[in-house]
């Protein structure tokens, strides 16, 4: 495809300092507590009760201009609060953050013309209007003249394929292709920084690998930073290579995915097809004969399912284990996978591996 | 200079876009357009019982004006409509104002370019029910004089930006309370009362009505009824632009202050 996207204009894009810095950044929530039924209704009604819910805790790193950084986190980690804080929507009740050199609350133009935040699950579309009507609401609001918005909203319109999608009312379109116009409208000014909070949300497969691929390009096309959160680890693995894991408010991983994934799940996972079920005295003869070789003493089976066998292994131990596994099982397919992310994350959360200083990003 | 006019054409740019987007999507409610239109028709029933009333007894105004001042008010009421506490109210509650934050311009010119825009698309159901009121009251037609025309457009757009910055203001009560809507409520009971739209001024006694004319509520609807009907003083004029200018001065500055406040406050939850 030969369409491109306009570098943005800026001249402090390429400096050393970081794009994104956040230091002791926090903020505590008052949530009113309501007890149960009428009788809580009315103790609710006389005398309100609240009570303080740290949402983000202590959080510091640094994002360097062009970066994609996928931030992981159960639902209620603080992933969104502190996207929230970095874009200016929420005031930190501790901590500092400077984006692109600005203070986000304090809101100066300059700073929302550099940054854009899209969410997946908030439509910020005109609901009844063609989603061209938003497009051109959108550059008259950041000033574009139709000679610069209108070749950059025809490449956004080849690259996220939305041809003739654009005069229909947004109502009518699909949830995968109003995303898509989303991500449209909030990139029709070029951003710099470019927050995102589950761009894929209830996307089918096809319609998040689309969306996948057109941030990959923005962001190799313009140099965008990108940080983003989502609960699709396959979003993060194929975009971002460095991570941020948040648990309860505070960051618990900061660094490379593969060494997050070394951390938490030191092990491989081979996994045989077998041509005909697998019985226990074809584990028992594998699991024996890998056993022999003390560098293997990691080695363990981890499962069985009709003619499947799983094992699991410490990497630097999966040559030797294969050969001797290969010697006594014949198989007829074979793969070795690292463990899925979801897992991975999960230990990170959980505590399974012993814990650590945060890394620093590469 | 070269910086102003960048502003200005900047200014300008947004004005357009806004009121086109706003327009656009105005047009997509044809029938609601109309049932609000009618629904500002309790003008009309008060006429029918002010006309009874006044053709039976000396109520400070005649039969005739009290058709023309309660058609004026009709008018008026149609150019000065606001709801923007519901909208403020919505998009607090729900987290949807986070996107507005977003934008490299405040929120408020969108609600006032928004309310603009459907002004100009009520205006043919206005024109319709206008023929419609004098096919129906054939006596009841006048024809205003252009200057009088002139000055009820100027006081009916002063009225509609002061009622406008005062529901907005009451608006930024959504940050604290969850239903600000709930003291627009008790401030349309007093807008009613005292802007002349339940009855008209005159026939509220004199010190009642000095009271009332140090309000902001006279100059919302019955400065511009009473202009319409070429039957204003130059004094009360100066100083309905006086009073005006105060309320909408001291109603800009709190608004201000609770937005700056309020944002402070803002969860943004929901988005």
């Amino acid at each position: 495809m030969s369409t491109s996207i306009p570098l943005a204009a800026s001249s402090s894009r390429n400096g050393p300092s970081p794009i994104i810095e956040a230091r002791g950044l926090g903020r505590t929530f008052q949530v009113p507590v309501k007890g149960d039924g009428f009788g809580g209704a009315v103790r609710h009604f006389f005398k309100r009760v609240t009570k303080d819910v740290v949402a983000v805790d202590d959080v510091s790193f640094t994002i360097d201009p062009g970066e994609r950084v996928g931030f992981l986190g159960r639902n209620g980690a603080g992933k969104t609060t502190t996207l929230k804080m970095l874009s200016g929507l929420l005031l930190p009740t501790s901590g500092t953050v400077q984006v692109c050199g600005h203070v986000p609350f304090a809101k100066e133009h300059a700073f929302l013309r550099r940054i854009a935040l899209v969410m997946g699950n908030k439509a910020q579309l005109m609901w009844d209007l063609p989603a061209k009507e938003s497009l051109r609401l959108q550059a008259s609001i950041f000033g574009l003249d139709d000679a610069v918005w209108q070749p950059q909203a025809k490449a956004l319109t080849e690259l996220l394929e939305l041809g003739g999608l654009l005069d229909q009312p947004v109502r009518k379109l699909s949830l995968g292709e109003r995303m898509k116009a989303e991500l449209m409208v909030a990139l029709l000014h070029r951003p710099e920084v470019l927050f995102l909070d589950e761009p894929t949300l209830g996307l089918d497969v096809n319609a998040q690998a689309a969306v996948r691929a057109f941030l990959k390009r923005y962001n190799e096309e313009t140099g965008a930073t990108i940080l983003l959160t989502s609960h699709y680890m396959a979003d993060i693995t194929a975009l971002c290579s460095r991570v941020l894991v948040i648990h309860d408010g505070r960051l618990i991983f900061d660094g490379d995915l593969k060494r997050l994934t070394s951390r938490f799940a030191p092990e491989k996972r081979i996994e045989l097809e077998l041509s005909g079920d697998v019985t226990p005295a074809d584990v028992a003869r594998a699991t024996a004969a890998v056993a022999e070789d003390e560098r293997c003493a990691s080695f363990r089976h981890t499962g069985s399912e009709g003619r499947l066998v799983r094992f699991a292994v410490d990497p630097q131990a999966l040559a030797p284990a294969l050969q001797r596994l290969l010697a006594v099982l014949v198989p007829s397919d074979l793969s070795v996978t690292d463990p899925p992310i979801d897992d991975v994350i999960g230990r990170a959360i959980s505590g399974d591996a012993p814990p650590a200083t945060a890394e620093t990003a590469p | 200079m070269r910086a102003l006019h960048l502003a200005l054409r900047l200014l300008w740019m947004r004005s357009r876009g806004l009121f086109m987007a706003s327009y656009a999507y105005m047009t997509e409610y044809r029938a609601e357009l109309l049932l609000w239109a009618l629904s500002m028709s309790l003008s009309f029933i008060l006429m029918g019982v002010w006309f009874e009333a006044s053709s039976r007894a000396d109520v400070g105004i005649t039969p005739e004006n009290v058709v023309r001042y309660f058609f004026s008010v009709f008018l008026v009421r149609q150019l000065t409509v606001v709801w923007v506490v519901w909208d403020v109210e919505e998009q607090v509650r729900l987290g949807k104002l986070s996107s507005q934050l977003l934008l490299p311009i405040d929120p408020v010119w969108r609600h006032l370019m928004g309310h603009i825009a459907e002004r100009f698309a009520r205006l043919p159901f206005v024109v319709v029910l206008v023929a419609l009121f004098f096919a129906l009251y054939p006596a009841a037609f006048f024809v205003p004089s252009p200057s009088s025309v002139g000055l009820f457009v100027l006081l009916s757009l002063g009225a509609f930006l002061l009622r406008f910055i005062i529901q907005y203001t009451v608006a930024m009560g959504c940050f604290w309370l969850e239903r600000a809507s709930a003291i627009e409520t008790l401030h349309v009971l007093l807008y009613m009362f005292a802007s002349g739209a339940i009855a008209p001024l005159e026939a509220f006694p004199v010190e009642v009505r000095e009271v009332l004319m140090l309000t902001p509520f006279p100059y919302m609807i019955w400065l511009p009824a009473r202009a319409l009907m070429g039957d204003v003083d130059v004094d009360v004029l100066w100083r309905g632009a006086l009073v005006m200018s105060a309320w909408g001065g001291f109603f800009l500055v709190v608004n201000r202050v609770l937005w700056r406040r309020g944002l402070r406050r803002y969860s943004a939850m929901g988005a």
